[in-house]
């Protein structure tokens, strides 16, 4: 995530769960982690056990607000309001931390003088250019880089009172979030904000740390990068990045969301966040393309040996320094091709053909009937998956749909691997790769993904064999090697049945990477890197992703099965996580600069003078021999223009960002924009509604509500509960989870209930600009109705859990959320929008019928090899 | 949770000499625990991204249990309902377990081999990437890319399959929309 990266190096949470248990204080924000993670939930909980003031701010009254101290309701779509009343707070009372601070972030670095934020500008910045066809920041001309003198080096104001050092620029620019103006939007009172800021001070600082905690509930904005700015702005004043108990913990939704951003099943990323080359000159060679991408400081001057060692990976001895590895290959990027807008293309019918790995557009995409229509415009659709899921069956069980004669997608189904049938890395949400183990082989005659994925690349090349056409030449050099050695064993020592599986942990030594000068004499095959400090930029070593390379150094150590318990707070032992198995990012902020632990009690690493090195117990996120008074001189490059006190080693300069000179479509700075649909005007910049540079996607099939109107005028946001999982796939297929939770609803407070006239209990239609959905209502007092600028604002939560194919089925959430695009990383605003509920249903609406099994469950048979006292209670039959 | 199994057949065991002078009937002091003898595999949850442990039983090549593994120093041997449900995730009457087919504008599926469907996939690739592939826009910019077909999923597969995927599509076909569940 571009929020996190932009902010500190790195797209991921800065800790791991287990860390939350050293925290002082937690603020839960945009997650409702005790029924969303319940498990994970337990480490604050062991916090709040120890003492720690847990805090939560959110749309919704739930079980985590139940759990913390402090509970704030706001309304959605106004957390960057409500974290810029914190900043604000933070600056004006002088409670930041001001050793850290200076240091460790760039709150000294001068900005060009050209730049202009949105004090001068009315809520936009510097550099914003509009025409006919496009909107967007042009960064250079708007000045958000950093001064340098002639010689190149950026300049500095310790003082921190040049107006435009970054310090003063961030003053300047949260100027307006005070407390009562935030507490106005956000519809809170400023005692409570203040309430929550005081928390954060107090328990911030040399003996104290305070974490923040965040999911979807933010990401899903169209802000949501910003958003995550913001708070990346919050802990570097606090100075609570890179120590134990601190942090920002992102909270993901997927067994391997962070594993498969990582190795990047993504439209513009290839293998550790290397960016996917563009269709412009300055991508046209690779020496261009490292020139570009490449800093000349910091840990991506390494940049070259990363892109030279996946492309050896890839295409092997036909890759050479001579075809430049084989760059030219890699398909060039001319639009985008993200999810939304590559289903607004298939909706008008521009798609030929598609897969479905384990995803289910057509009831977990925003705007299901937009992405219904594109599976019904596809030529071909090929879906592997358990269950005959929405995006399976779109052409026969869709209620609102046309007839299947009129539907020409042709449909395959591939049957897949259920989890346990199948060996592989799943990556958490704390970066921690652990492997899991085949129990079983898969049932009947499905196989796992990476079967389909080895057989397909293995079909195709045997297609294309002889081809001389130079648009076959990447698959046909493409390296695709992964049989067994020796016949795969099941866990009761018998051999597996399945033929062709490839081993997936010869999959996770390339991704590991190898030198390919270097024979293990071991093996007989080139030796296993040890981590990416070995890689090399001149075509020796082959590496499919750098930032995963040490999780296999050596023959049959794959250190993401290792299992060790040690009973310490890291657990370095058990798993491996990237990079390098670095527990807690930038853990060289866990010691002051002279290298000498902030305080006893919350000291994670530090210099060993003794030993001249970095010590401790987490792995040290910095270069181990380092000194802390090493200061670059000027004109380095690389790591060592990196100072021994600045611990973002990712970053160029080394620091935390406050502001971010490069990296963002939207600004350098977090602002408060309205959601695109809100029923109130922006009390900030009252010139500048939303977002300007909000990617959309105009059409029939996907009307905005996008200025404020009587006919939308509550707030809607959608959320998750324990007993389902995203739309249903792996959870509406399942009477357990069904019997715990067997309906759809919307919930809504008591004021608008009666408002309306719904009973709770009873049918209630709600209506966005999309699209109607028919669900029970569900009146509570966990949302309570919001005055904002002097007028009520009601809101709703949707349950995002339903469709029309399962044991369970009811509307989808997703018939009224839409398609519209965060700047930086295209993703949707289902967080908030506007709608409009009234009660009672429609007879001619038309509702979804469950799915029927063909088997009874459960089964009367017996467990196997197991004598009759010993089989499961229940499976007794009467008097026996 | 073998290792705790081992321990209560222990006590069950000890318990057993002398259970001449208890008050058991035959079928309580032959009682055991259906996991003993099972094989066991350590996994991890298949639901969300806390990354619990679990540990999955199988006697006779079938999964007879999946439940926490006390050892994960993440969950701790504890499971939210969707972890306790692992078991009837994997073992479910409604799971597909043989390919199915549907034909253009059919009403219905058909029943295919794997072998025959894969060929047939193969081939649905290869002729719309022949097709759809462009070496140069027409401004003469480099592409080599294929931009009519796709694939979406990536979060809920493993690492593997995830990096085999984009080597694949990308890598070998040149596909360029490559994505994932990250941007819902």
């Amino acid at each position: 995530m571009p929020g996190l990266g932009t902010s500190f190096g790195r797209g991921a949470a800065t800790t791991y769960q287990q860390d939350l248990a050293h925290s002082d204080s937690v603020l839960f924000m945009g997650s409702n982690m005790a029924e969303a993670h319940p498990v994970g939930f337990r480490w604050p909980m062991k916090a709040k056990e120890n003492g720690a003031t847990l805090m939560h701010v959110d749309p919704r009254y739930t079980r985590t607000s139940a759990l913390c101290d402090v509970f704030v309701d706001i309304r959605a779509g106004t957390d960057i309001a409500f974290l810029g009343g914190l900043i604000n707070y933070v600056i004006e009372s002088e409670q930041w931390f001001k050793e850290y601070v200076l240091n460790y972030t760039n709150a000294s670095s001068m900005i060009d003088e050209r730049f202009q934020g949105t004090e001068d500008l009315d809520g936009l910045f510097s550099g914003f250019q509009s025409d006919e066809t496009s909107r967007g920041y042009d960064a250079k001309k708007g000045g958000w880089h950093y001064s340098r003198s002639d010689d190149g080096e950026p300049l500095r104001d310790p003082t921190l009172e040049h107006p435009n050092c970054v310090f003063q620029i961030l003053k300047r620019h949260f100027a307006r979030y005070t407390p009562e103006m935030a507490a106005e939007i956000c519809g809170c009172t400023p005692e409570q904000l203040i309430r929550v800021a005081e928390t954060l001070c107090r328990n911030s600082g040399r003996e104290r740390t305070s974490a923040i905690v965040y999911a979807l509930g933010w990401t899903q904005h169209s802000t949501g990068v910003q958003l995550i700015r913001a708070a990346g702005i919050l802990q570097l004043l606090l100075g609570n990045i890179g120590r134990p108990g601190g942090g920002i913990m992102a909270m993901r939704g997927h067994s391997t969301i962070q594993g498969s951003t990582d190795l990047a099943t993504l439209y513009d990323l290839l293998p550790g966040y290397l960016p996917q080359p563009i269709a412009e000159s300055h991508h046209e060679t690779l020496d261009a393309y490292v020139d570009s991408a490449a800093q000349s400081t910091g840990y991506w001057s390494n940049f070259r040996k990363f892109i030279v060692s996946l492309l050896k990976a890839w295409y092997g001895d036909a890759a050479t320094p001579e075809n430049d590895y084989g760059f030219s290959w890699l398909p060039r990027l001319d639009a985008n091709y993200s999810q939304l807008a590559s289903f607004d293309r298939m909706s008008r019918g521009e798609l030929e053909g598609y897969f479905l790995f384990g995803q289910n557009p057509a009831g977990g995409g925003p705007n299901a009937m937009l992405h219904q229509e594109g599976l019904r415009n596809l030529d071909w659709l090929v879906v592997l998956d358990w269950f005959e899921t929405e995006s399976s069956v779109f052409w026969k069980d869709d209620p609102q749909g046309p007839p299947a004669e009129d539907i020409k997608t042709e449909v395959f189904f591939i049957p897949v691997a259920a989890a346990p049938e199948k060996e592989g890395s799943l990556t958490n949400t704390q970066r921690l790769i652990q492997w899991h183990d085949k129990a079983r082989d898969p049932a009947g005659e499905s196989r796992s993904d990476a079967w389909f994925i080895y057989e397909l690349g293995k079909q195709l090349k045997r297609l294309y064999a002889g081809s001389t056409d130079p648009k076959d030449q990447p698959l046909l050099n493409l390296t695709w090697e992964y049989d067994f050695r020796q016949p795969p064993r099941l866990p009761d020592g018998s051999l597996s049945q399945i033929d062709g599986e490839p081993d997936l942990e010869r999959v996770l030594q390339e991704i590991n990477g190898r030198s390919l000068t270097e024979i293990d004499p071991q093996t007989g095959e080139p030796r296993l890197l040890a981590g990416f400090s070995e890689l090399k930029d001149d075509g020796s070593s082959a590496c499919g992703c750098w930032i995963y390379s040490g999780v296999f150094p050596s023959p049959g150590r794959n250190r993401s099965r290792e299992r060790l318990r040690k009973h310490d707070s890291v657990e370095s032992s058990w798993g491996f996580a990237w990079p390098a198995n670095r527990r807690v990012l930038y853990n060289r902020a866990s010691a002051d600069p002279a290298g000498k632990p902030w305080s006893e009690r919350k000291k994670l690493i530090w210099w060993d003078e003794a030993t001249q090195k970095w010590v401790g117990k987490d792995v040290p996120d910095f270069e181990i021999d380092k000194s802390p008074d090493y200061r670059p001189p000027n004109g380095s490059t690389g790591m060592a223009a990196i100072g021994g006190h600045n611990p973002f080693i990712m970053k160029s300069d080394g620091l935390g960002w406050l502001f971010a000179p490069t990296g963002l479509k939207d600004g350098p700075l977090p602002v408060h924009y309205e959601p695109i649909e809100a029923p109130v005007e922006n009390l900030l910049y009252p010139d500048q509604r939303s977002s300007p540079v909000v990617e959309m996607f105009p059409g029939p099939l996907n009307p905005l509500a996008s200025s404020p109107t009587d006919e939308y005028p509550i707030v809607a946001t959608t959320f998750r509960l324990t007993e389902h999982f995203l739309s249903g796939p792996m959870s509406r297929f399942n009477s357990w989870l069904n019997e715990l939770q067997p309906e759809m609803f919307v919930e809504l407070s008591h004021e608008l209930a009666a408002e309306k006239g719904i009973d709770p209990g009873s049918w209630l239609t709600v209506q966005s600009a999309r699209g109607r959905i028919q669900a029970r209502a569900m009146v509570t007092r966990r949302l309570r109705p919001l005055t904002i600028n002097g007028r009520v604002v009601h809101q709703i939560g949707i349950p995002f859990h339903w469709a029309f194919a399962g044991e369970t089925v009811g509307d989808t959430a997703n018939q009224l959320t839409s398609l519209l695009g965060e700047p930086n990383i295209s993703i949707h605003e289902s967080k908030a929008f506007t709608c409009q509920v009234r009660a009672g249903r429609s007879e001619q609406h038309r509702s979804p019928n469950p799915t029927k099994s063909i088997a009874s469950w459960p089964t009367e048979e017996p467990v196997p090899d197991t004598p009759p006292h010993a089989q499961p209670e229940g499976k007794f039959k009467r008097g026996q | 949770m073998y290792r705790d199994s081992e321990s209560l057949a222990m006590f069950r065991r000890t318990n057993r000499s002398d259970s001449s002078r208890q008050p058991y009937s035959p079928q309580t002091a032959t009682k055991y625990s259906r996991l003993r003898g099972a094989a066991v595999s350590e996994t991890i949850c298949p639901y969300c991204a806390v990354g619990c442990g679990q540990l999955v039983y199988t006697k006779a090549g079938q999964i007879i249990d999946i439940e926490g593994d006390p050892d994960n120093p993440i969950s701790e041997g504890t499971l939210c309902p969707k972890g306790a449900n692992a078991f009837q995730l994997a073992v479910n009457p409604h799971r597909v377990t043989h390919v199915l087919y549907r034909a253009p504008y059919s009403d219905r599926w058909e029943q295919k081999t794997m072998d025959w469907a894969i060929k047939q996939i193969a081939l649905r690739v290869k002729t719309s990437r022949d097709k759809d592939f462009t070496a140069c826009d027409q401004t003469g910019r480099r592409l080599n890319s294929v931009r009519r077909v796709g694939s979406l999923g990536g979060a809920t597969i493993d690492n593997e399959e995830n990096y085999l995927l984009k080597k694949l599509f990308t890598g070998g076909l040149g596909i360029v929309g490559i994505e994932n569940q990250a941007r819902i």
